[in-house]
């Protein structure tokens, strides 16, 4: 296939606004996201939370985005000006792309054609996510350094020690996987999944270490060492006013989104779901099974993040590094021992 | 030593088995505790009071915002004795008495009355001692909450406040509370 045909007009058109209603979804879970966090914390703890905004509060979000907006955007006089500027740009740019490997489905057909349900077929898709969420980290120091101020450096030095230890145990997790499916494309890894095969039957210790590791890439309680209000203030934030913090707390949620979207990928499935064909409705059927496990997940971040109380920082690295990753190390063997018998 | 309830246990600092260490079972424990109050608030079973919406009923002896009462036909029944500001705690109360000129009977019951009356909501206690004390049946405290307000000096409630109105549905009912209170003297009271 030459250059010229990939890259037709109809290509560029159909990716465009594939990527569009993405990005709107995407913003729009992670602004439900915030919602969400609110309204289930409140039910955990037995209270209702915001209902005055629209029924139920459903219009929470635009209250608290209007709000974002409108607040004073305070810059302290002793910030490295322009990194002060570009870390939440940053940290929001990582979150947003990393959505461009996960399949949502299998194809939809609009007006006689066949498209895609993923942005890009990349063949390392999961090395693209392992590596995005490992840049994620740069938007989280560059913005604790800048703010010139201790609190933020404590918080920015702990989520990229945190990401560092976290993210071996991850790739060890996945790798697995990639050696039990042979192939680090998402897309693939998706389709052979079909049905109730899904990987999480194979790898259930793969799929608990991984789902740990998430945890602390989003840091997400009980990993939330980065802002540890009680320690560190805000963490790598405290510095931050306005929309700029808002960037920063917005990413946070679009990071759970993905991270829920590729476990669901990777371990339950994605868009499969016994007795629901992805094919269906036109194509429809891959992602509203898939987004269903998606909010599950979410709906799990938050259940974890309302029950366990946060680690103390050297327990977390006690945790990563000394049973984490040999764990991860073991399951690995395992599976290689797994694949070697049965030659899966 | 000797337990006090029945509530308390001795710590055992056994050494964990490998259920325990590995922790995962008590958060699942946890979070089945979590959900089940989940579900209990899902399913409309909270403790919350939506306030401005629902309102809590009040104790029938509830003491809030005070109305000083006029007399059947309309004169305000306060002769600035100055009997509740002496009683009261919070030294809230503060008056200027006047005397009352030929035509404004229907006004005042009695020749003197209070041209000024202020209670400072901020330092009221609400302890209905200036109720106990007034001779004339002029001060209540009644059901009605204090609202707040973004300044100090708007907690200073003067007469504009304070006076009930002398049409009859501007007239403030403090008879609820009266009552219970003659019922509770009456029970405290040893039979004759």
């Amino acid at each position: 296939m030459s250059i010229l045909l990939l890259f037709s007009a109809g290509f560029i058109v159909e990716k465009i606004i594939l990527i569009s209603v993405l990005f709107a979804i995407t913003l729009g879970v992670a602004a439900y996201s915030t919602y969400g966090e609110r309204k289930f914390a409140a039910f955990f703890q037995d209270r209702l939370g915001p209902d005055r905004a629209g029924p139920w509060g459903i219009l929470q979000p635009l209250a608290d985005g209007v709000k974002m907006f409108t607040k004073e955007d305070f810059r302290p006089n002793e910030a490295e000006r322009w990194l002060y500027i570009l870390a939440p740009g940053a940290f929001m740019f990582v979150a947003c792309m990393t959505s461009a490997v996960i399949p949502w489905g299998t194809q939809l057909t609009v007006f006689g054609t066949p498209v895609d349900l993923q942005v890009a077929d990349l063949n390392i898709g999961i090395l693209y996510i392992l590596g995005l969420s490992s840049l994620g980290v740069y938007g989280i120091m560059i913005g604790g350094w800048s703010s010139n101020n201790k609190f933020s450096l404590y918080g920015a030095i702990r989520a990229s020690s945190q990401m560092i230890s976290y993210e071996l145990a991850m790739g060890l997790s996945v790798i697995a996987v990639v050696m039990m499916t042979g192939t680090l494309s998402l897309k693939e890894m998706a389709a052979q999944q079909a049905g109730f095969n899904w990987n999480v039957w194979y790898q259930p210790l793969g799929f608990l270490i991984f789902f740990i590791c998430s945890l602390a890439e989003c840091n997400r309680a009980p990993f939330d060492m980065a802002e540890c209000e009680t320690e560190l203030i805000g963490g790598y934030h405290t510095e931050y006013s306005s929309m700029k913090l808002g960037f920063f707390l917005f990413a946070e949620y679009i990071n759970m989104f993905i991270s829920s979207a590729v476990t669901a990928t990777v371990f339950f499935g994605g868009y499969n779901f016994p007795g629901l064909d992805p094919n269906w409705l036109g194509g429809f059927m891959g992602p509203i099974v898939l987004f269903a496990k998606v909010f599950f997940f979410i709906f799990v971040f938050m259940w974890i993040r309302w029950t366990i109380p946060r680690f103390r920082y050297d327990q977390l690295m006690h945790l990563g590094w000394k049973s984490l990753i040999p764990l991860a190390i073991f399951n690995m063997l395992l599976t290689g021992a797994g694949v070697l018998y049965f030659g899966k | 030593m000797q337990s006090l309830t029945n509530r308390s246990r001795n710590v055992v600092n056994k050494k964990m088995n490998f259920w325990e260490r590995i922790y995962l079972v008590a958060i699942f424990k946890g979070m089945w505790t979590t959900l089940k109050h989940f579900l209990r608030v899902m399913f409309g079973k909270s403790h919350t009071v939506r306030y401005p919406e629902v309102k809590r009923p009040f104790a029938p002896v509830w003491r809030g915002w005070h109305v000083l009462k006029r007399d059947e036909k309309g004169a305000e029944r306060c002769t600035a004795c100055g009997l509740c500001a002496v009683a009261c705690p919070a030294e809230a109360i503060t008056m200027t008495a006047a005397e009352r000129n030929k035509g404004e009977e229907h006004l005042y019951r009695e020749e003197k009355y209070a041209a000024v009356y202020e209670i400072n909501m901020l330092r009221c206690i609400f302890c209905g001692l200036c109720e106990e004390a007034c001779p004339k049946e002029a001060i209540f405290l009644t059901d009605r909450i204090v609202p707040s307000d973004y300044a100090r000096q708007g907690f200073v409630f003067g007469k504009d406040l304070l006076v009930e109105g002398v049409e009859p549905e501007k007239r403030i009912d403090v008879s609820v509370r009266q009552k219970h209170i003659q019922e509770k003297k009456w029970a405290a009271e040893p039979a004759h």
